[in-house]
């Protein structure tokens, strides 16, 4: 599938513009971070890469081979659960990518396993901490053995052990082989799991850059500033 | 225990959902008016009826006007009402065969035991009528094209008052059943035109009582016609006439006669007897 | 006030001598009103969740003819279904006016908008929360529908619920269609009606007391299922 290609790609929504004529192609590989001050459009372009937008202009295209059709998975802000299991919940993922009846129960067990979460497979998810359902929903999506997986500010919701085991849990997936897409307006996690930086900017990419030379010197204008407001959470 | 109502659900239901049905009940559908069936005569002959033959009779009660309407329009099988004209009219139609005359009740004038009209006693209706009308007392009535109804818009009429034209606030013409229309004059203490059988097993009286009966006018004829098969085919034409043959038989007129409220006779059978 | 207490005397009367004929018409009752809401619900939840999840042109125009046939006035419903059922009338072959199936059939008409127009606002609700985690996952309108049905599944017992209800206190429907025949198609309502018109206050009263007795098992009923669903599921 990867990679990805971006061309000219806008959003408008009653007449306002929230993503402006992107271009970009995202390769397979390292983890790419999309870093932003609130309102520059992350969560936006997330949701056209994934699928669940369609662009008002330009064009959005998988560039490489598919085989087994497009296995992309995202994690929300907040986890959606189903009012079942939490090995229900994993389950219901790949039923619906039709993996074979035999193996699913198998592989949720696994990756509820993966992600500590073996002992609380049979509670009802919706019981859960916020962190906890969390792990559920990366769990299903990792199920599906994805290619790409986006997250959209994932842990925004959540205090900072649960942040950790999140983490962890994100660099446990893309071990396995899985590209990261992910959003962030934290700093200092924007650090710790990124390889790569695509800083937006009122709905513009203003910068793309390699973490540890984004950081020390970040180019634009825009994102120095944000750097230096942001400093304190570092 | 009477589970055929259970029965007949399951059994409808499975109709409606396409399985064949299997033993369904043989049954009539026979339309009367509420007045009849309200006396309990059908509660008591009926079964008499079924269990001689195994026909189901099923009841359903209207006005006589909607009782009629209803055979026009070939939903039922039998009708059994008490509106001569109106009968006689539905066989000139050609929607009924035959009209055969069955049981006699009676109409009383029923009224508040203060009587502000001065009319109890009376043997003459009409003149009763009359003076209702002089005192403008609240008078019920039903309004519904039912056999009661054309009854006393009959008696109006031959007591010379041209009612339609001629009436008061104090005439409420309500639209209801005798049951319902006895209600309101028991709780207006107005004046009202009732069948004796509905009248006798009426709890709610409050200060009502007869006030007037016994005039030949007020005899209430009922007649029994088998809606015409060749109009509506599907009418079931044999099970309806082994109704009609029973009721007017000794044994159906004995039935008849044999029913009473209170140790009173409400219906006198006279099936064949000229110009009934 | 002398009524009353005759009418609980004669309520309590009927109820202890397990009167035949009163048993018969509480079973009719249940027969057909339960019968009613089940081809309703089997009809009307789909189609609600069905309008919930999908875009089409005229989808605002339905919904509100919807919401607005909840308040079909019952008697309307029995004089259209008279004139379909009649022999007079289209339907007539089928030759079921004045039995439980006609009374099945305007009940079922009845309380089909109740349904439908509840479920889609219940399964709209919770589709904007789970939208987009289904389209994630790759689930189609029918599958989302699904889903959501039977993650809704306590709120929509209580609908169907309602529907039942609301079908078992009718009698302006019932009474035209099914026409009380004695032992055939007379149920609560309509025996109520018909003990009214005869002066029998106390036994109108008595079946009336009856009646109220069985919407209120049911109104407590759908509260605990409700109550007990959101402890353990959440």
């Amino acid at each position: 599938m990867l990679p990805l290609l971006l061309q000219e790609v806008s959003f408008a929504v009653n007449g306002r513009t929230i993503i402006d004529r992107i271009s970009v192609e995202i390769a397979a590989g390292p983890r790419t971070i999309i870093l932003g001050p609130n309102g520059a459009g992350k969560s936006v372009l997330m949701r056209l890469c994934h699928g669940l937008l369609k662009p008002t202009a330009g064009v959005i295209a998988w560039r490489g081979p598919t085989n087994g059709g497009l296995r992309q998975a995202m994690v929300f802000q907040r986890p959606v659960m189903l009012r079942r299991s939490a090995l229900a919940n994993v389950i219901y993922g790949m039923r619906l990518a039709a993996i074979a009846p035999r193996e699913r129960e198998l592989r949720a067990r696994d990756v509820l396993e993966a992600v500590g979460l073996s002992h609380l497979a049979e509670r009802p998810a919706r019981m859960l901490s916020g962190g906890e359902q969390q792990r559920v929903a990366l769990a299903r999506a990792w199920a599906l053995n994805p290619e790409v997986l986006f997250l959209d500010e994932p842990t925004a919701n959540l205090d900072p052990g649960a942040t950790r085991d999140i983490e962890s849990i994100v660099a446990q997936i893309h071990a396995s082989g899985t590209k990261i897409i992910m959003t962030t307006h934290n700093l200092g996690q924007a650090r710790r799991l990124g390889d790569e930086i695509l800083f937006l900017y009122q709905g513009r990419l203003a910068e793309r850059a390699l973490v540890d030379r984004f950081f020390r010197q970040p180019v634009s204008p825009e994102a120095a500033s944000f750097i230096r407001d942001e400093l304190p959470q570092i | 225990m009477n589970y055929k109502s259970l029965l007949s659900c399951l059994f409808s239901i499975s109709v409606l959902v396409g399985v064949p049905a299997g033993a369904q009940p043989r049954f009539i559908t026979v339309a009367s008016t509420t007045s009849t069936e309200q006396s309990g005569l059908f509660r008591h002959i009926l079964p008499i009826f079924e269990n001689k033959t195994g026909i189901q009779v099923r009841v359903v009660a209207l006005g006589t006007g909607q009782a009629l309407d209803m055979a026009r329009r070939g939903d039922a099988d039998v009708v059994f009402v008490h509106a001569r004209s109106a009968e006689e009219k539905f066989v000139a139609e050609g929607y009924g065969v035959k009209r055969l005359p069955v049981m006699y009740n009676d109409f009383v004038l029923i009224g508040p035991k203060s009587d502000p009209a001065r009319v109890a006693g009376s043997k003459d209706v009409l003149d009763a009528l009359r003076k209702l009308k002089a005192a403008a007392v609240p008078f019920v009535s039903r309004g519904d094209r039912s056999g009661t109804h054309m009854a006393e818009l009959a008696l109006w009429k031959s007591s010379g008052i041209e009612i339609d034209r001629e009436k008061g606030p104090w005439y409420r013409d309500t639209g209801q059943g005798m049951g319902p229309a006895l209600n309101t004059a028991s709780s207006m203490n107005g004046y009202i035109l009732a069948d004796r059988g509905t009248w006798i097993s009426f709890k709610n009286r409050g200060d009502l009582a007869i006030l007037v009966e016994g005039d030949k006018r007020l005899f209430n004829q009922y007649g029994v016609i088998l809606v015409n098969p060749e109009k509506h085919k599907h009418v079931k034409k044999a099970l309806g006439l082994a109704f009609i043959d029973w009721v007017i038989s000794p044994d159906g007129q004995k039935a008849i006669a044999d029913y009473r409220i209170g140790g009173e006779q409400l219906f006198f059978p006279n099936a064949g007897q000229e110009g009934a | 006030m002398s009524e009353i207490t005759q009418a609980l005397g004669a309520a309590g009367a009927m109820i202890f001598s397990f009167d035949p004929k009163l048993i018969e018409i509480v079973l009719l009752s249940l027969c057909v009103s339960l019968t009613a809401v089940l081809i309703a619900s089997v009809i009307g939840l789909p189609l609600g969740a069905a309008i919930a999840v999908n875009r089409f042109t005229g989808r605002r125009a339905l919904i509100v003819v919807l919401n607005a046939l909840m308040g079909l006035p019952p008697v309307v419903v029995g004089l259209v279904v008279y004139l379909l059922l009649s022999r007079a009338g289209p339907l007539g072959e089928l030759g079921i006016l004045f039995t439980p199936s006609a009374m099945v059939v305007a009940q079922t008409i009845l309380i089909l908008p109740i349904v439908a127009a509840l479920s889609r606002q219940v399964i709209e609700d919770s589709w904007q929360e789970y939208q987009e985690q289904l389209r994630s996952l790759s689930a189609g309108p029918l599958t989302s529908a699904l889903t959501l049905l039977r993650d809704a599944r306590f709120s929509l017992v209580t609908i169907v619920l309602a529907g039942f209800g609301r079908a078992a206190a009718e009698v302006g429907a019932v009474m035209i269609v099914g026409g009380n025949i004695d032992g055939v198609t007379r149920v609560m309502t309509t025996a109520i009606a018909l003990e009214t018109s005869k002066g029998d206050l106390p036994l109108a009263l008595g079946l009336g007391i009856i009646l109220l007795a069985l919407v209120l098992a049911l109104n407590a009923t759908a509260y605990w299922v409700k109550e007990a669903a959101q402890r353990r599921y959440g």
